[in-house]
């Protein structure tokens, strides 16, 4: 990335918000129909202006007062948040009690902080294509999750525009979630617990029970990355403070005492053959099927999970007045826009490669000087984003449409 | 206050019905849908609803005083037995029709006094249903069923060909006692997820899109979640109303003092009146801190200390505990402005300086915010990976708590030898005792004993009352040295 490219300058941002934002997708996205409805005019915008000045409860009529007043205020990104019972623009003239939040997309966020300790490559807030598996696995993971056992169907990942990504589950019947049912989602979701000084966050068994049946299929998608992910690629065992921690989470004194005299003597070991030797050292000492084999196959399990599966920042989802960066925002550090992620193919995602503002706006510029005609987003490397919004929107569009068609049908039916 | 038209109707039908003694209330168990459409006088109107509100504030109270389930639930059954006994349908010698209609009329009456704002549906809403849970705890198992079956629940029960697809998942739900075989005779009901929202934080049930596969003894949570919502709905319906009933001089004063009656109990909040909240400055926290603050507050000074920064739920936890030991706006500004060195002035005005004024009430809502308590530093919040706040009786690893107690404490006279009974009741979760006993070991030398807690074998609730009382000690100590002086 050249220093150019990380360039956020307030002119680039008036003329990416003025040229290239799909203030329309996001209007469609939000609003489920063509008309507005209350999905968007009751709807909580916040902006971050330049100087880090915070404006809250903003709300809109229709998509062009929204980017007239974005043009206006040219914000470093701006926020949304949930339908309110009145216009948050009136919130200071209606009484407190008449004033709550009612609907919310159900949403999540992934930090990559939240993951040092299991990663090597980076920490704090850089990110690199080695990082991202981790958000690939958490996106699989949760994906899988929301729509296997949950039943929801408008899943949009969009990448945060530096180190994380962001969920944001359009269906009705996740609008309509109450904070206590966010709750039950999030602690059910919820797997790596404990603070710093906590060494065993995985703490989800009765007793010495098998996983319960709602992990198994994340437990089964990690399994298979543990190998290449953490022994291979980040080798996260390699020095002795990190395999230390490993050994803290094997509960059997006998077998960490072997490891640690054969590890401290040989500690150019990689991670693969640690954890080789951690299996076997198992495998030896106790006969399988014993009690004793059994608690050490599933605290396997557990390392396996706790170095893997996603870590949410819990108190985004839990509430429904939490605001969350809209699509399509830049990352005010990095240039980069907040893109949708196609779940399926998040594997192939390049947080690097992401379209920058500068870079955006140097291709319409040139689209320009060669005098293409269309949309200005649609000269760029943005069209295949917002594109991919779009067709997002119209799978939800058709969804209530569908509701609304079945609804009126069994009205007349009586 | 029932429709007159209504009424008449009830009195025919209940004329009809009147030679079957026991067709009017069935049930021991009541989802009180039905309004009692009859005469009462005043004076009935009040006493049943007496009765009901003394067992519903005991209730409340348990809460507060955090009684495990089982003690809660022999309290509120000695307390029902005592102002609304309902018996089963099997008693004889009492009259049960007349007990079950007392008890819905109570729950009604009690519904138009708390019904009028948000915080007392709540408090009612959970006080009822506890109440609901314990009675269909101790209910007669067949009666349970015929009520169940009285009702439409809304749920399916899962066919033979599905529970096959599903075994294995199924199957790990089960708590299976040793020796014990019993697979397939588990019945499954079928619900959407969000009536189960206890049961599926908890990893309770099987899900598959976007239903809860709810095993016959998870049963209770589906009946009791309908409860709630069915009261809840009833309660803010009943709220749209109330402005329309015309009963100023006779039953609203009565109603005004029942609600007046709930809001007395749970006095949980720490007040700090003491005798030791003088000024403190931002220079004495550093001391104060090593000689009287119990390890939460430690851990938390000290990562401050090391880290030159707090992430946001440890700089409230920490800036509202300091705030309550007496720390002073200014001062708590100049506290933190030196603790977090490594930011530029401007960095700290924008991003923290806003925080700490909130606490102290004076931007945003103005709220004076009380400093958390044990119980909220243990359940509320928890500490996520890179956090130090927290309780570290429970949120630190048994190896790191051993560690820490004796690099904070060895200097107040706890040893080794302390540390195994401090980790028994560590590992039973019992983290407040814990702090307890190592307030006593500390500070033995002011002549604490064992048991004796904080002062009257108290156990410690709330960590500024831990640092009130160290503080206490040492100028009681002080004063009377100068006595003998």
């Amino acid at each position: 990335m050249t220093s150019t490219d990380s360039d956020a300058s307030p002119e680039a941002m008036l003329a990416f918000y003025r040229h290239l934002y799909p203030f329309k997708s996001i209007f469609n996205w939000l609003n489920h129909e063509h008309v507005p409805t209350r999905l968007f005019t009751h709807r909580e915008f916040a902006f971050t202006l330049q100087h880090d000045v915070y404006l809250r409860y903003n709300s809109f009529n229709t998509y062009e007062d929204l980017k007239k007043q974005v043009c206006a205020l040219n914000p470093t990104r701006f926020e949304i948040g949930p339908i309110y019972t009145a216009r948050p623009r009136d919130k200071k003239s209606v009484r407190s009690a008449a004033f709550t939040p009612v609907k919310r997309e159900l949403v999540f966020d992934i930090d990559m902080t939240d993951y040092d300790g299991t990663r090597t490559c980076c920490s704090a807030a850089d990110i690199c294509v080695r990082c991202w598996a981790f958000i690939a696995a958490a996106v699989k993971v949760l994906h899988t999750a929301l729509v296997d056992q949950f039943g929801f169907k408008h899943i949009l990942w969009v990448y945060s525009g530096r180190r994380g990504i962001h969920c944001w589950v359009s269906d009705s019947d996740a609008m309509d979630l109450t904070d206590e049912q966010r709750r039950a989602i999030v602690n059910s979701l919820t797997v790596i617990e404990g603070g710093k000084e906590m060494a065993k966050k995985v703490n989800v068994r009765i007793g010495n029970k098998a996983l319960p049946p709602s992990l198994w299929p994340a437990s089964n998608t990690l399994r298979l990355l543990f190998d290449p992910l953490i022994l291979k690629d980040q080798d996260v065992f390699a020095t002795e403070s990190n395999w230390e921690i490993l050994l803290q989470l094997v509960p059997d004194n006998t077998i960490t005492e072997k490891l640690r005299d054969k590890w401290s003597n040989n500690p150019s070991r990689s991670s693969s053959d640690k954890w080789l030797d951690l299996k076997r050292t198992i495998h030896k000492t106790y006969d399988e099927g014993s009690v004793e084999y059994n608690r050490l196959q599933n605290a396997l399990e557990d390392i396996v999970l706790q170095y893997t599966y996603p870590r949410l920042d819990a108190e985004v989802s839990k509430h429904r007045n939490h605001l969350l960066k809209a699509p399509f925002c830049v990352h005010p550090k990095t240039g980069r826009v907040c893109v949708p992620v196609d779940p399926l193919h998040v594997d192939d995602f390049n947080p690097v490669t992401v379209p920058t503002v500068s870079g955006l706006l140097r291709e319409m510029d040139e689209s320009t000087k060669n005098g293409e005609e269309g949309a200005d987003w649609s000269k760029t490397s943005l069209q295949p984003y917002v594109d991919m919004l779009d067709r997002h929107t119209a799978e939800i569009m058709d969804g209530v449409r569908r509701s609304k068609r079945a609804a009126a049908s069994s009205d007349q039916s009586w | 206050m029932f429709n007159t038209k209504d009424r008449k109707k009830f009195v025919e039908k209940q004329e009809q019905s009147h030679e079957g003694a026991q067709i009017q209330y069935p049930h021991r168990l009541n989802f009180y849908d039905k309004p009692p459409l009859y005469d009462v006088t005043i004076e009935e109107f009040e006493t049943c609803a007496l009765d009901r509100l003394r067992v519903l504030a005991e209730i409340e109270s348990s809460f507060a005083r955090n009684r495990p389930w089982d003690d809660l639930k022999t309290v509120t059954l000695a307390q029902c037995q005592k102002y609304v006994p309902l018996n089963n349908n099997t008693a004889v010698t009492v009259d049960v029709d007349t007990q079950r209609r007392n008890d819905q009329l109570g729950h009604f009456v009690l519904r138009l006094a708390f019904c009028r704002s948000e915080e007392l549906r709540r408090r009612f809403v959970k006080a009822e249903s506890t109440l609901f849970r314990v009675r269909y705890d101790s209910d007669d198992r067949r009666e349970r069923e015929a009520f169940l079956k009285s009702r439409d629940l809304d749920w399916i029960e899962v066919g033979d060909a599905e529970k096959k697809t599903y075994e294995k998942e199924l199957q790990a739900l089960e708590i299976r006692k040793a020796g014990e075989d019993h697979t397939n005779e588990e019945r499954y009901y079928k619900v959407k997820w969000t009536r189960v929202p206890d049961l599926v934080a908890k990893r309770r049930v099987f899900l598959r899109g976007g239903s809860a596969y709810v095993p016959s003894r998870e049963q209770a949570s589906i009946v009791l979640q309908t409860f709630e919502a069915n009261l809840t709905r009833a309660l803010e319906n009943t709220a749209k109303v109330l402005p329309r009933m015309d009963e100023d001089t006779r039953l609203v004063p009565i109603l005004n003092n029942l609600s007046q009656g709930f809001l007395a109990g749970v006095p949980s909040e720490w007040n700090g009146a003491s005798t030791t909240s003088d000024e403190i400055t931002a220079d004495m926290v550093d001391e104060i801190a090593k000689k009287h603050f119990p390890m939460c507050m430690r851990n938390l000074h000290e990562c401050l200390m090391r880290d030159r920064h707090l992430k946001h739920f440890g700089r409230l936890q920490y800036g509202l505990f300091l705030k309550v030991l007496g720390l002073s706006i200014e001062e708590a500004v100049m506290f933190w402005r030196k603790a977090f060195s490594g930011l530029t002035d401007d960095k700290f005005n924008k991003e923290y300086k806003y925080n700490i004024r909130h606490s102290y009430g004076l931007e945003g809502k103005r709220a004076n915010y009380p400093a958390k308590s044990c119980q909220q530093i243990l359940l509320t919040d928890k500490p996520g990976p890179s956090d130090c706040h927290g309780c570290p009786y429970r949120h630190f690893a048994p190896e790191n708590l051993q560690t820490s107690l004796l690099a904070t404490y060895s200097s107040h006279g706890l040893t080794t030898s302390d540390l195994p009974e401090i980790m028994k009741t560590v590992k039973e979760g019992h983290y407040h005792v814990a702090c307890t006993r190592v307030f006593e070991i500390t500070h033995s030398g002011g002549g604490v004993k064992k048991g004796e807690g904080i002062g009257g074998g108290e156990s410690v609730t709330h960590p500024n009352q831990y640092a009130s009382r160290s503080r206490e000690l040492e100028k009681s100590q002080q004063d009377s040295a100068m006595v003998v002086e």
